[in-house]
């Protein structure tokens, strides 16, 4: 229907394109009544939800829930095979391999030195990284949230390394910092000498902390900004007319106000940081020695370069458990956090 | 009623697309899981869409894969029942509950097996009473080391192999550390001497020092325990010496760093470096011959020289790659024809002429290869490692075919590595690859 200067003209039905696409998807999403309308008159439409989220469920099964419960099994057994049922049953043999140390702090005396180095390395790295990231991001999202010129291309450019593979990220990096990489050209060119970036233990902890605050920083800083512009305006204009310099506006209304979502990156950052893995293993592949090997290459390594999946299935649930306890640490202390 | 109708096209559409696949039934799709130290994978191609050719039915697919991956890609693929047709592999004995017997399908089983010496045979077979045939070797390899010659004219110092047969590590170093010194400039630093980062590679220069890892009883078999697993032991004053003799290397400064430091817990190898012309020697093998011919070609002289000599002799490691078909292929007779295709005489022979590969093939072995090279750097570093085969001790053959190897090759090259980083001290580690070897023996 349609009307024009006060006449009414009929006008046939699906004659505009954008009618066409209608009907035609109209058409296509009733096809689904072939499918749905016997399942619903079957089970009802109160079960119907079931229903629906079914092949999530399906997908969560065979390809999380499944793998975990097979990994907790492999936990228990020993063997070369990967196949279950041709793998022995040790009990908790694994797990007090691991265990077992004469003093935690010094791995060499530890049965499986690996895994406590591999547990020392990625303490150091959760402890430094998180710092530096939190730090870093909340600078960041501070200076993107003033009225800064070029705000907008800011924002994108710090954001733009999340977008990037971590492989991608550490192939940049590893570019940079090997023997012969830019970072040493230019060095040399300036007439110094070649650092031993990648090749020397304390530097190789350094660079991958420092890549990986690179890489991340953005999305964390994404959502401290989100945080810092959810605090309400006239606050800082009651606090400016109060008198309040930048520094106790910052103590007493940004952050007070900011901390729910810091406490989110806290907690974010600190479970992919204890999982760190993907641009360690292309960067230094654990080396130089086992200086940037951490738990999750530990658990890789063990699996795949020496054979004994059963050890690294008793370190993987190892690391669960660790970060079970982050996440239930996250839930109590976000409800503490929300209360107050 | 409309929509009706179009659903029942749109139900046949669905099903005719459907029917696609069942009628290109007669294509066999075979897959190859490749991987290359030169040109290899070029010729094998080529070889493969003269082979799809002949036999229109069948399509070929090579994965290339890098060396560095192929093992802990393909096991979980073979042990799932996941695997490829084939695949080229250089740990014969990990796959071996996994291989096709090829001997009923293939069209004359004795003349294969005659191809082949028996060594290579049992290799691959399970235990004394099998008669599989499940492979073929690809390429016959022996460790050794390789020389700049070049530089050696540059500094002014004479190959200590041009004065005489038997030369010691020691003396190797001494010269290659002479000639690095003379050589490198604050532009560029030239490295004296590198070994691959790997077990296998320090397993020949530490059992021509003396090292004995395994024993041999009054018949001269390794002692195996009761899984059939060759019993090792570690500690020995020639392990000790070479080892120490590597980490050495490291503290004066005349090895790059990269190799065995740099790499994390994978192979590692300073083949660009010596293709770069910053190292003297470099310890590897004859499979690196085909890429120095097309990477270094006459960019400067460098040639194989004999496996420098100890108190244990003068031993390389045999090795090599394998074409092994797996048993979960669906396709046990194509795969055969295929096999016994890339084997025969014409085309293996073809293919260690243009791939600069040597082999264990009786009939190569008898006829010769005319290697397609015009590189005498390449001819002569071939015929060096051809001669060094006889020098090959009984124990690295054991080293190379025993199925717990593989942990005393990752656990030198780990180990090690922690004594070079300061981590471990050398007593230290051979506790700790002691300790590795026994697990993996018990636990296979």
């Amino acid at each position: 229907m349609d009307t024009t200067e006060g006449n009414i003209i009929a006008r046939k039905p699906g004659t505009s394109p954008i009618s066409l696409i209608t009907r035609a998807v109209s058409w296509f999403l009733g096809l689904g009544d072939y499918i749905f309308a016997p399942i619903q008159k079957r089970v009802g439409h109160v079960r119907m939800a079931y229903v629906f989220v079914l092949p999530n469920l399906l997908i969560f099964g065979i390809f999380i829930l499944f793998p975990m419960l097979l990994n907790f099994y492999y936990g228990f057994t020993s063997g070369e095979s990967i196949l279950p049922e041709n793998r022995t049953f040790v009990g908790t043999e694994n797990l007090e391999k691991l265990l077992q140390c004469d003093n935690y702090l010094d791995p060499n005396t530890c049965d499986e030195d690996l895994f406590w180095r591999g547990v020392s390395n990625t303490g150091l790295y959760v402890v430094s990284e998180v710092t530096l990231l939190v730090i870093f991001a909340l600078t960041t999202a501070l200076a993107l949230n003033s009225n800064v010129a070029g705000r907008a291309f800011f924002r994108s450019v710090f954001f733009y390394p999340v977008l990037l593979s971590p492989v991608v990220v550490a192939l940049i990096w590893k570019w940079l910092l090997q023997q012969d990489g830019l970072l040493n050209a230019f060095i040399v060119s300036m007439g110094g000498e070649r650092a031993p970036f990648l090749l020397d233990g304390g530097w190789s902890q350094f660079w991958v902390i420092i890549v990986g605050v690179w890489a991340q920083m953005g999305f964390y800083t994404l959502i401290l900004l989100a945080g810092l512009q959810s605090i309400p305006a006239d606050l800082y204009e009651a606090s400016s007319i109060d008198g309040a310099n930048a520094f106790r506006t910052f103590r007493s209304i940004t952050l007070p106000l900011l901390m729910p979502t810091m406490f989110v990156v806290l907690v974010l950052s600190l479970i992919r940081a204890v999982q760190v893995f993907d641009h360690v293993y292309v960067l230094t592949n654990g080396g130089p020695g086992t200086a940037t090997l951490f738990i999750v290459q530990y658990i890789y390594r063990t699996a795949f370069s020496n054979r004994n999946f059963g050890l690294a299935a008793a370190a993987s649930l190892l690391l669960a458990l660790v970060l079970l306890l982050l996440t239930v640490a996250q839930l109590r202390l976000g409800r503490r956090v929300d209360a107050t | 009623m409309k929509q009706k109708a179009l659903f029942i096209l749109l139900t046949v559409f669905v099903l005719s697309l459907l029917a696609i696949p069942l009628t290109a039934q007669d294509a066999v799709e075979l897959r190859i899981t490749w991987y290359n130290d030169g040109n290899e994978g070029e010729v094998l191609r080529d070889l493969l869409d003269r082979y799809q050719a002949d036999n229109p039915g069948i399509t070929v697919v090579v994965d290339t894969i890098p060396y560095a991956d192929l093992d802990t890609t393909l096991q979980p693929q073979v042990e799932t029942g996941n695997g490829p047709d084939m695949a080229r592999v250089t740990d014969v004995a990990r796959y071996k509950p996994y291989y096709l017997d090829m001997r009923p399908y293939m069209s004359d089983a004795d003349a294969w097996e005659a191809n082949w010496p028996s060594a290579i045979i049992d290799w691959m077979q399970k235990d004394a009473e099998d008669t599989g045939l499940y492979g073929f070797m690809t390429n016959a390899t022996v460790t050794g080391p390789f020389i700049n010659r070049t530089l050696f004219e540059q500094a002014g110092v004479a190959v200590p192999s041009d004065e005489k047969a038997e030369v010691s590590w020691e003396e190797w170093v001494a010269a290659a550390t002479q000639v690095a010194e003379a050589v490198s400039s604050p532009d560029n630093t030239v490295y004296a001497v590198s070994i691959d980062r790997s077990g296998h590679r320090v397993w020949g220069p530490a059992l021509s020092n003396g090292a004995t890892f395994a024993q041999f009883d009054e018949n001269g078999n390794a002692v195996t325990d009761d899984n059939g697993n060759v019993v090792y032991t570690v500690d020995s004053p020639g392990f000790r010496e070479t080892a120490q003799m590597i980490v050495d290397w490291h503290t004066e400064g005349i090895t790059p760093a990269e190799v065995w430091v740099g790499a994390g817990g994978s192979y590692a190898s300073g083949r660009d470096i010596f293709v770069n012309g910053q190292l003297v020697l470099f310890m590897s093998g004859s499979w690196q011959v085909g890429a120095f011919a097309t990477n270094i070609g006459d960019a400067f002289d460098w040639e194989a020289i004999p496996n420098p000599c100890g108190a244990g002799g003068c031993t390389g490691m045999p090795g090599g790659a394998a074409l092994m078909a797996f048993s979960e292929t669906e396709h046990p007779e194509e795969v055969t024809a295929l096999m016994e295709y890339l084997s025969s005489d014409e085309i293996l022979t073809e293919f260690a002429s243009r791939t600069l590969f040597p082999n264990y093939d009786v009939r190569l072995s008898e006829h010769g290869v005319d290697f397609q090279t015009d590189l005498p750097a390449a001819k002569n570093s071939l015929d060096t490692f051809a001669a060094e085969i006889p020098h090959i001790s009984a124990e690295a053959w054991v080293l190379q075919t025993a199925k717990n190897s593989f942990a005393l090759n990752t656990g030198i090259r780990e180990r090690l590595t922690q004594v070079i980083t300061g981590e471990l001290t050398l007593d230290e580690a051979i506790i700790r690859i002691q300790e590795e070897v026994d697990e993996a023996s018990a636990a296979s």
